[in-house]
């Protein structure tokens, strides 16, 4: 059966190295519980590192939590990328690494923070996971596609690091199965703005850096269960799953 | 002043778009934001930048730009190219960095719009 869930399925964790220190899976998903979301996904900058700690607290809870990757592609734009399988979003952390130059500054960029399920620092990614990585977008959105992931540009709306700010258009022939505009951009404005790209759907999640901004932006799916899977039938409007217009 | 001036003057690569070398190059205009390339380049301008994805002829064709000069030695994705000799525009290689590349091209007569 169908039904609608609650979805914010950009959340940044301590990982993300302009992710808060609090962004840690057990308070995370106390904040998700108390504000009542179905769903969500960790993406941290170009790594998956913290989501195995953050799904064995959701499922600890009944709380589905998608691993995910916001991927820097090498135009400079950001990509969520959200799957079912963490192997596979696994799969897509070994590509990137392999072509992500750089070691993290901390003092510049901040700290990236491995943790626990307990919500204790188990370590730190070197990686300079801020910067960007050696692939084209395409490469990127055609791999995720393979693995049956979900691929998503991010805050179109905003000027910098996004597709649309980066490369003015977006390309013809490209598989993407969704846009997401931040808050920053009311529903009005963004029909006006990106009429041309209305065969997209559009998503609104938080991209939430702190606890506090939490499913402050939040999309509704119709779907008959939490996966992504099921979100990627509702962007392209298969079979009944949908998103709902807010 | 034409493309080709700038080709021999700076020893440009020529990658695509050979046959359209004699435009009249009309200022010239340097950034990697394609958006902003949209926003402020003028038709005829020779636009300088280092981003290499397909979508660069896109917007070189928008807006009626001489040609595109990609600066530190870098070579454009496989699909710009195609889509540049489709389109008819230059791209060229150069590699000094944008900002002795610019500079070069200024002394050579070569200028950018003010704002207002």
């Amino acid at each position: 059966m169908l039904r609608t869930f609650r979805a914010d399925l950009h959340i940044h964790s301590c990982l993300s190295p302009c992710g808060d220190e609090e962004m840690r899976p057990r308070a995370v998903v106390n904040q998700v519980m108390a504000i009542g979301l179905d769903m969500i996904a960790i993406c941290d900058h170009n790594s998956t590192e913290n989501t195995a700690a953050f799904m064995n607290v959701g499922y600890e809870r009944g709380l589905t939590v998608l691993p995910g990757i916001e991927v820097t592609t090498k135009e400079e734009i950001h990509l969520l990328a959200l799957f079912d399988r963490r192997e596979d979003c696994m799969a897509l952390q070994e590509l990137i690494y392999q072509n992500l130059p750089g070691e993290n500054v901390e003092e510049v960029f901040g700290c990236q923070t491995v943790i626990n399920e307990r919500d204790e620092a188990i370590g730190t990614n070197r990686r300079m996971l801020i910067g960007a990585t050696l692939l084209p977008l395409e490469q990127i959105v055609s791999f995720v596609g393979s693995l049956r992931g979900v691929t998503i540009a991010s805050h179109i709306d905003r000027p910098a690091f996004s597709l649309l700010g980066q490369l003015g258009l977006i390309p013809e022939g490209i598989s993407l199965d969704g846009l997401e505009i931040s808050s920053r951009t009311s529903k009005e404005e963004a029909e006006t703005r990106f009429h041309d790209y209305q065969h997209y759907s559009f998503v609104r999640f938080s991209d939430a850096h702190y606890l506090e901004d939490i499913g402050k932006s939040i999309t509704h799916f119709v779907l008959k269960e939490a996966t992504s899977k099921e979100v990627k039938m509702a962007l392209h409007h298969q079979e009944g799953r949908r998103v709902v217009e807010q | 002043m034409r493309v080709s001036d700038l080709v021999k003057s700076f020893e440009l690569k020529i990658r695509a778009g050979k046959d359209r070398l004699l435009e009249e190059v009309t200022g010239g205009y340097a950034s990697d934001l394609l958006s902003d390339v949209i926003a402020h380049s003028r038709k005829g301008n020779i636009w300088v930048t280092i981003q290499t994805h397909p979508n660069i002829v896109a917007v070189a064709t928008m807006k009626e730009l001489a040609g595109i000069i990609l600066t530190g030695g870098r070579e454009p994705d496989s699909g710009t190219l195609q889509k540049a000799e489709e389109e008819g525009i230059p791209i060229l290689l150069s590699p000094l960095f944008t900002f002795e590349l610019v500079g070069r091209l200024y002394r050579l007569g070569i200028s950018g719009m003010s704002p207002c």
